[in-house]
């Protein structure tokens, strides 16, 4: 009783999007682990979810997999259900933990994948050669490196050929060299067109894999725009000044300037031009005491999913600004 | 973006139940050498430590000797050792998570289910075999139609036993729930005399004995060679903890995929 699936327009590069999830919340008890996201993802689109741990990243990743039902809202995975969209192996993931036995050896594991998606063996040698284990094929799962494991999850993760990958904090225990060999691959194997999401709380990675950024704290997004934008607003730089009844107008109509945040008497205005505010305050305004003060991604990172969110919002406002949730 | 490529998918047909998993699933069972020992050495040996006496094979039961009846006893004991171990599978591998790496691919949890049982009735039909090979060299005697009969009743009966597992892989999860199980169908083997005759128990213990699980398998199994006892009850028993079993292993199974 073969099933007929025919995608209907499931394809690379089609209209359909990989991930559509709609007002989605997952509660578990009184905690929500997911608040109220909804999210896009286009085919071919390289998105890292970043965030602190908690964050609600791998609840997330659940519910892409159908490991986990959504308390409200919808998920969809290239127009399906999630648990339809893994069954037919559209979607498959490389998961953080666990997950392997360890008496199967490495090409054991990657052949019952093969049988039970109903694959022909000729696929195994293939996917474990791109993940590049092909040589440690004999070998007990038992007996091999973390790194070793982790390509075995994702060799098994290639099997279906999904269209789209999910990596649940993937490098997670695996030392720099390991980190980068695995990244290649994943980037090599994304050259094809494949969807890939990430969850991830290394920043350097989310900068130098994605294509797009989904910042996650508290089960919310907080924002969301290109790497390419985040590192713009990471080069920014904080003027602060002491400027009571500041005009906000006028500061945000400066070029380059992503933010303005009143504080007391206290202004910050965050921009790319930190020379251009500070001639402005000093010349045209009654500001004084001036500060300048630059940011990395890091700090970006931390103002953005730390749990003291005060002082944080103008920045949250100028991402989703800037980087416009799709 | 590359160009449109509209592929066609589909789902496994049984849900994902195949030959092929159930090969790789057999592979890796005899590569455990704790399993190999407990179910297909470990009863034969008790065989012969505990049945081959020169009184046991001269002494008469039935249409066979005493050697005879303490081999059925210990292939039961075999079939129902690995039957349960077969089914307590799902607790290491729910341990090791990976259950939950199978439910990222076509298998559905009923098929899965379905390849444990079958699995289990193999390597019990291993234990039944291996106990029987060694036994017909170390001087058992059963009339012929026994050998088969006794065989498959030990077999068969020890569904019971893979329901069990099942449940007991359910729900405990851990790495080794053999060391839990192992001495546990020990006692109730004891209990349900099967390494001890019901007659030579006191009356009050003989009494509990046929409400045990082992029992009825016990006595089922040995009609064949002895041709006494009470076949209803020890059918009604078998019945009885098969359903037990079943409906535990059901319950915990249906919370296990509901919370996945």
């Amino acid at each position: 009783m073969t099933v007929a699936a025919v995608s209907e327009g499931v394809a690379r590069g089609s209209g359909v999007p990989a991930v559509e999830l709609d007002g989605v919340v997952k509660r578990f008890g009184d905690v929500a682990a997911v608040d109220g996201v909804s999210l896009r993802i286009g085919a071919g689109e390289v998105v890292a979810l970043l965030g602190p741990n908690g964050a609600g990243k791998t609840s997330t990743v659940d519910l892409l997999l159908g490991l986990s039902a959504p308390t409200r809202g919808s998920v969809r995975v290239y127009g399906r259900a999630p648990r339809e969209a893994v069954a037919l192996g559209l979607v498959s993931a490389v998961m953080q933990t666990g997950g392997l036995l360890k008496d199967y050896t490495v090409e054991e594991t990657v052949r019952l994948t093969a049988v039970l998606f109903g694959r022909p063996r000729s696929q195994v040698g293939e996917v474990l050669e791109r993940a590049g284990i092909a040589d440690i094929g004999g070998r007990l799962v038992g007996k091999c490196s973390g790194g070793q494991q982790q390509r075995l999850r994702f060799a098994m993760a290639l099997l279906p050929d999904p269209e789209l990958l999910i990596l649940d904090e993937p490098t997670t225990g695996m030392d720099v060299g390991g980190r980068h060999e695995f990244w290649s691959a994943i980037r090599e194997d994304a050259r094809s067109g494949r969807t890939v999401v990430f969850a991830t709380h290394y920043l350097e990675e989310a900068d130098a894999y994605a294509d797009r950024v989904v910042f996650v704290r508290r089960g919310r997004v907080v924002a969301d725009g290109t790497a390419a934008q985040v590192k713009a607003m990471a080069s920014g730089r904080t003027v602060r000044a002491t400027w009571p009844g500041a005009d906000e107008a006028a500061l945000m109509g400066l070029p380059g300037v992503d933010s303005v945040e009143v504080r007391g008497d206290s202004v910050y205005v965050q921009g790319r031009d930190s020379d251009a505010v500070a001639r402005f305050l000093l010349s045209r305004t009654p500001a004084r005491d001036l500060e300048i003060t630059s940011r990395n991604l890091e700090q970006a990172f931390l103002a953005l999913t730390s749990d003291d969110a005060a002082g944080a919002g103008g920045t949250m406002t100028a991402v989703e600004g800037a980087g416009g949730v799709r | 973006m590359t160009a449109a490529v509209v592929r066609e998918r589909s789902l496994p047909r049984l849900g994902g139940f195949s030959w092929g998993m159930i090969r790789l699933e057999l592979r890796r069972l005899v590569r455990n050498r704790r399993t190999v020992i407990f179910t297909f050495v470990m009863p034969a040996l008790f065989f012969l430590l505990f049945g081959t006496s020169e009184s046991y094979r001269t002494e008469r039961v039935g249409g066979g000797n005493v050697t005879g009846f303490v081999l059925v006893s210990m292939a039961v004991y075999g079939a129902m050792l690995a039957t349960t171990s077969g089914g307590a599978m799902v607790s290491v591998e729910r341990a090791a998570g990976w259950s939950r790496q199978l439910r990222l691919t076509p298998l559905h949890p009923v098929a899965y289910v379905a390849v444990k049982l079958v699995l289990a009735m193999i390597i019990g039909a291993v234990s039944v075999a291996v106990a029987f090979v060694v036994g017909a060299f170390a001087g058992a005697e059963l009339p012929a139609a026994a050998w088969v009969e006794c065989g498959v009743l030990a077999w068969v009966c020890a569904l019971v036993f893979a329901a069990f597992g099942l449940f007991m892989g359910y729900l405990l999860p851990s790495e080794n729930v053999m060391q839990i199980l192992g001495p546990m169908l020990a006692v109730l083997a004891f209990a349900g005399g099967l390494f001890v005759p019901v007659d030579l128990m006191g009356s009050t213990f003989a009494t509990l004995a046929k409400f045990t699980p082992v029992y009825g398998v016990g006595e089922l199994a040995r009609y064949p060679l002895v041709r006494e006892g009470n076949l209803w009850l020890a059918g009604l028993n078998v019945l009885a903890w098969t359903s037990v079993f079943t409906a535990g292993a059901v319950w915990r199974f249906r919370r296990d995929t509901a919370r996945v």
